[in-house]
């Protein structure tokens, strides 16, 4: 360490600052490449298919599949990225980079280990939901920059399924914030290490507050059954229909890189982080990992078993369920709080 | 009280958890899938696929040129010429079948006096080139020639049922 800062000299703290982004953000992406492919074998599973197992490498039989992901994104990367005409040409090539960005530097905060975290700042939960709000800005722009009617109907559904989302996700994360008295992301999973194990997480005070939070992560991500911003049956792709090749990819792996980012929130936030779920095994890292697949896989569950929200559907949820639900759950919270009768102290 | 009942299942998500046992269960289920090139699904001796030329055993050529089948051809697939032979005897000079037209009906078998024209089991075949699909005489009586037993088997075991 001592040696490679000498050879660096003063550029040492940039250096130092790009090898930690490389070392979260590939593998992420790597992550991202994978999950497609589970994506589509466990909705083949679930619809009786075998999905995906043809692509292999040299063409060993039992890799079946697995090559898949990449020999996809070969596809796109060799694909013409075609801009409409009458497309306004730096906001069309801008919206992709804009929707995956805040979808990579939520990271930054993210603690995977006691120990290991990018950034350990107090505001990481206000700096996670800031970031995150930022990642419609790019579905807006990409809506409007196509100049296209069904990119602008995509883009204006979902910046409001967003909007009305992020409150109800907002005062999921109060109940967390009562729990744990901060913003910082490693002391709330710290908080939730209590001596019962996995009866100890966020998810069994607040466990409202964790459905709410799950199921607004879902309709955060534009994830079925709340892509009615993609909704291929009636405005054919929404806000990236005129996208192809590259420009789409990155629009793909904004949107499962969102995936992973809300999961992992979850586990940190209502499953306990790295914690282990029963006293008697030690806390890591693979704790994490198991709880984000778990999350994961709920996803890609939803995605196989229900249809679509109806656009109403989808807002009476948001502001005439959720919100309520919420709030009715904070004041039992924070009343239950203040009697001797609560456990999780 | 059906509606309060109603509104608990909903609200606290019975109903969605039920569809999501159901697809659960499914991912456990036994898959259906047929590997095309390495599964094939079973095909009845009524197989409409690629059409065939027929031989009698002797070498001669069935097809008399009566055309038939060019008559009954809904889709205009067909084009025959015919010519008097030296024998005396009519035969076709051009029998093409224009395959992207063809929609596999099965009409110009049924029609066939002679059982000259047949559809075979064969459904994997492909053109390059524009003008590929269009099969001639001689190229639908190589297939005849070749899948004959084949042909004659089928019309054997269907022919209880005719």
């Amino acid at each position: 360490m001592e040696s490679f800062s000498n050879f660096f000299g003063p550029t040492w703290p940039l250096v130092w600052t790009l090898a930690k982004i490389v070392a979260i953000v590939l593998p992420i992406m790597g992550c991202v490449a994978y999950l497609t492919l589970a994506e589509r074998k466990v909705i083949g599973f679930m619809q009786v298919r075998l999905g995906p197992n043809r692509v292999t490498f040299f063409g060993i039989r039992w890799l079946g599949g697995l090559a898949q992901p990449i020999a996809d994104a070969l596809k796109l990367l060799t694909k013409e990225i075609i801009i409409p005409s009458g497309a306004n040409k730096v906001l069309f090539l801008m919206a992709p980079v804009l929707s995956l960005m805040p979808a990579l530097a939520a990271w930054a905060v993210i603690p995977f280990d006691p120990e290991l975290v990018l950034a350990n700042v107090d505001a990481g939960l206000l700096y996670v939901m800031a970031i995150t709000s930022m990642g419609v800005y790019g579905v807006i722009i990409a809506g409007w920059a196509s100049n296209s009617k069904y990119a602008f109907l995509g883009c204006l559904r979902s910046a409001a399924q967003i909007v009305s989302y992020e409150i109800a996700m907002g005062f999921a994360l109060v109940g967390v914030l009562m729990m744990s008295h901060s913003l910082n992301l490693v002391d709330i999973v710290k908080q939730q290490q209590g001596g019962l194990g996995a009866l100890s997480w966020n998810f069994i005070p607040l466990f409202p507050m964790f459905i709410v939070y799950l199921i607004s992560g879902v309709a955060e991500t534009n994830r079925a059954p709340f892509d009615v911003a993609e909704g291929e049956s009636e405005i054919v792709a929404g806000f990236h229909v005129e996208y192809s090749g590259m420009a789409f990819a990155v629009f793909f792996l904004a949107e499962y890189a969102n995936m992973i980012l809300v999961s992992t929130l979850t586990a940190v936030m209502f499953l306990g982080g790295w914690l282990s779920p029963v006293p008697f095994l030690p806390d890591g890292f693979p704790w994490l990992v198991a709880k984000v697949g778990f999350v994961l896989f709920l996803f890609l569950w939803f995605r196989a078993t229900f249809p679509r929200y109806r656009y109403d559907q989808i807002m009476r949820l948001g502001w005439k369920v959720f919100i309520p639900v919420t709030l009715v759950w904070l004041m039992v919270i924070g009343g239950w709080m203040q009697t001797p009768y609560w456990p999780w102290k | 009280m059906n509606r309060i009942r109603e509104f608990f299942g909903t609200f606290l998500l019975f109903e969605l958890l039920k569809g999501m046992a159901i697809t659960g269960r499914h991912l456990f289920h036994r898959k259906i899938t047929v590997q095309f090139p390495d599964e094939k699904t079973p095909q009845s001796p009524r197989f409409r696929g690629l059409h065939a030329l027929r031989r009698y055993p002797n070498g001669e050529e069935r097809c008399i040129a009566c055309k038939l089948c060019e008559a009954v051809c809904p889709a205009l697939a067909i084009t025959i010429e015919s010519e008097a032979r030296a024998d005396g005897t009519r035969r076709t000079t051009r029998y093409d079948i224009d395959l992207t037209k063809c929609i596999f009906c099965g009409f110009c078998e049924e029609s066939c006096p002679v059982d000259s024209i047949v559809e075979t089991r064969i459904f994997e075949y492909h053109g390059e080139r524009r003008g590929d699909l269009v099969y001639t005489k001689e190229m639908l009586l190589a297939i005849g020639d070749r899948y004959e037993e084949q042909i004659a088997k089928d019309r054997a075991d269907d022919a209880a049922y005719r």
